[in-house]
C-alpha cells in the first residue's frame, strides 16, 4: 500500500514541477548552478573512473584470451562495446546516482528540515517547480559526461592495451572499428536521457517528501541511492528488452 | 483583519484543531499561546494555507482562502510575510540575496531599485554592512532581523512570526519583539505571532488567544491575563517563577491596599 501511494506521490510531483514556471530570469540563474553543481563537478570522478574501468576491461580481456587463434583485435572490440553499451551509460549512472543523486536529496531534505520549502510556499513560489525543473533541464546535459566516459574510457583501455604489451595500436585501433553498429550509440543515449531523468526526479521526490530532522535527511539520501539505482537497473533491462532484441 | 469561522483540522484520526474561531485585527500584535502540542503551530500553518482545514473558513479581507483559485492564492501569498522560527534564510545566498529574494520573483522592478529597497529594509532591522555575508557568519538574532527585512520587503499586508524569539538570549528577544511591535504599527498590517514565551507576550501581545488541546479557552489583552481565572491560562502563565513570584508580590500589595 505504501509503495502504491509513493508512487502516486511521485507523478503527482511531476505534475506540479512542470506547472506554474518560475520567473524566466530567475529560472535561467537556476539552471545554470545547476549544471555547474550536477554536471561539471561530477567531470572529475568520471574521468578517473571510466580512464580506469576502461584500462581493466582492456586488460582483463587480453589475460583471458588463451586461444592463439582469437585476433589480438578482439581486445579493442571487447572494450569498446562494454564501455558504448554498459560501462558509460548505465554505471555512470549508477555512480553519478550515489554521488549527485545524494547531493540532491540532502540539498532539498535539509532545505525542508530548514523550512527553507515553506518559505518559498509561503512566499506564492512553486517550490517544486523553483527546486525540481532546473534539475532536470540540467541533466540534458548528462549525455555530455556519458559522451566524454566513452572517450576517456576507450582512451584508457588503448593505452592500458597498447602501452602494457597486450596489444598493438594497430590491433587495438581495428577492433574499435569492427563490426561497429551505429544504433548501439543511438541506444545508449536514449538510455542515458531516461537515467538523467530518473537521476534529476527520484532524489528530488526523495528530499522534498522526507520527514524529521538530519538524521532523516542521512537516511533519505540512502534510500535515495538505492532506489535511483534499482530504477535505472530495471529501465535498463526494459530498454535494452525493446531496443536490442 | 483575518477572520477564523469554526476551523477544524485532523491528521489520521486525530484532530488536532477542534473548532477554532477568532478575529486577528488590523495594526495589532496578535498572539497566539499554548502548551507544546495545543496546535498553535498547525493553527499557523493553516492561516499561511499549508495546511487545508477539513472545515471552517479562514476570510482574509473580505474572501476566505478555500474559495480562492490558484492566482488569487497567490496573490494573498504575495501579500504575506513569514517569520520562520528558525529564520529559514536560504544557506545558499547572501544576506542581500536572501532580501531581495522576494522581490525578484514577484516585482517588475530594476536591479537598482530592488537593491535600494533591500538597503531601506535592512536598514530599518539596524543591519548595516552585511550585505555580502552568507546566513552562517552572521549571528541568531542577526539572521532573525534578516528574516524580518525578508518577510517586509515586499510590504506585506498580513505578518506572520513563528516562535521569533526561540533560540536568542533575553536581550536580543526583546530587541527582535519590539522591532515586530515597531514593524506593525508602522505598516498597519496584520501581526500573527506564535510563542509561548511569556516575556513576548507581556511585551508586545496586544491581542492573546490561547489555545489548548486544539480548543480556543481564552482571548484578551495582557492586562487581563494575570486577573484571569481561567485555570488553564493561569497554569501556563504561573508555570514560570518569574510570573509566580510577580504574582505573589501583586498579592502582597493588594492585601496592603
Amino acid at each position: 500500500m505504501k509503495y502504491i501511494r509513493d508512487i502516486g506521490s511521485y507523478f503527482m510531483m511531476l505534475r506540479q514541477v512542470f506547472s506554474r514556471p518560475t520567473k524566466t530570469s530567475v529560472l535561467k540563474n537556476l539552471i545554470f548552478k545547476e549544471i555547474n553543481d550536477l554536471i561539471v563537478n561530477s567531470l572529475g570522478i568520471v574521468v578517473f573512473i571510466s580512464f580506469f574501468v576502461g584500462s581493466v576491461i582492456a586488460i582483463q580481456t587480453a589475460l583471458n584470451m588463451d586461444n592463439p587463434l582469437v585476433p589480438k583485435s578482439l581486445i579493442g572490440f571487447a572494450t569498446r562495446q562494454s564501455i558504448l553499451l554498459e560501462f558509460a551509460p548505465t554505471f555512470i549512472s549508477i555512480i553519478m546516482a550515489g554521488k549527485v543523486g545524494s547531493f540532491i536529496t540532502s540539498s532539498i531534505g535539509s532545505m525542508r528540515v530548514t523550512e527553507q520549502i515553506d518559505a518559498l510556499e509561503v512566499m506564492g513560489i512553486n517550490s517544486l517547480n523553483y527546486l525540481v525543473f532546473p534539475k532536470i533541464i540540467a541533466l540534458l546535459f548528462f549525455p555530455f559526461i556519458i559522451v566524454i566516459s566513452m572517450t576517456v574510457g576507450i582512451a584508457g583501455g588503448w593505452i592500458a592495451a597498447v602501452y602494457g604489451g597486450f596489444s598493438s595500436a594497430a590491433d587495438f585501433g581495428a577492433g574499435l572499428q569492427e563490426d561497429f553498429v551505429p544504433f548501439h550509440i543511438v541506444y545508449a543515449f536514449i538510455k542515458t536521457f531516461v537515467f538523467a531523468f530518473i537521476l534529476a526526479t527520484v532524489p528530488s521526490w526523495q528530499g522534498y517528501y522526507m520527514n524529521g530532522g538530519a538524521l532523516e535527511v542521512g537516511k533519505a539520501s540512502t534510500n535515495s541511492f538505492v532506489w535511483t539505482s534499482v530504477l535505472i537497473i530495471l529501465a535498463n533491462f526494459i530498454i535494452t528488452q525493446m531496443l536490442l532484441s | 483583519m483575518i477572520k477564523v469561522e469554526d476551523l477544524h483540522k485532523s491528521f489520521g484520526d486525530e484532530e488536532v484543531l477542534k473548532g477554532i474561531s477568532t478575529t486577528f485585527e488590523k495594526g495589532k500584535t496578535n498572539i497566539i499561546i499554548g502548551q507544546s502540542g495545543s496546535g498553535k503551530t498547525v493553527f499557523m500553518k493553516c492561516l499561511l494555507g499549508l495546511f487545508s482545514p477539513e472545515k471552517g473558513k479562514i476570510i482574509y479581507g473580505d474572501k476566505a482562502i478555500q474559495d480562492m483559485d490558484k492566482d488569487e492564492k497567490s496573490v494573498l501569498r504575495q501579500q504575506m510575510g513569514m517569520l520562520f522560527q528558525g529564520g529559514a534564510l536560504f544557506d545558499s545566498m547572501n544576506i542581500e540575496e536572501n532580501v531581495m529574494f522576494p522581490l525578484q520573483m514577484i516585482s517588475k522592478k530594476s536591479k537598482s531599485e530592488m537593491l535600494d529597497r533591500v538597503n531601506e529594509v535592512l536598514k530599518r532591522v539596524n543591519l548595516v554592512n552585511v550585505n555580502k555575508k552568507l546566513p552562517a557568519e552572521i549571528s541568531g538574532g542577526m539572521q532573525k532581523r534578516v528574516a524580518i527585512a525578508r518577510a517586509i520587503v515586499n510590504n506585506p499586508k498580513y505578518l506572520f512570526c513563528d516562535e521569533p524569539n526561540s533560540g536568542l538570549d533575553p536581550r536580543t528577544a526583546t530587541v527582535i519583539d519590539n522591532l515586530i511591535q515597531e514593524i506593525t504599527q508602522e505598516y498597519d498590517i496584520t501581526t500573527v505571532v506564535n510563542t509561548h514565551d511569556m516575556n513576548s507576550v507581556m511585551e508586545i501581545g496586544e491581542t492573546i488567544i490561547f489555545l489548548k488541546d486544539g480548543h480556543l479557552v481564552w482571548k484578551g489583552d495582557k492586562s487581563l491575563i494575570f486577573k484571569t481565572d481561567n485555570e488553564a491560562v493561569t497554569e501556563f502563565v504561573y508555570s514560570s517563577d518569574l510570573f509566580k513570584k510577580i504574582r505573589i508580590a501583586q498579592n502582597i500589595e493588594d492585601e496592603k491596599i
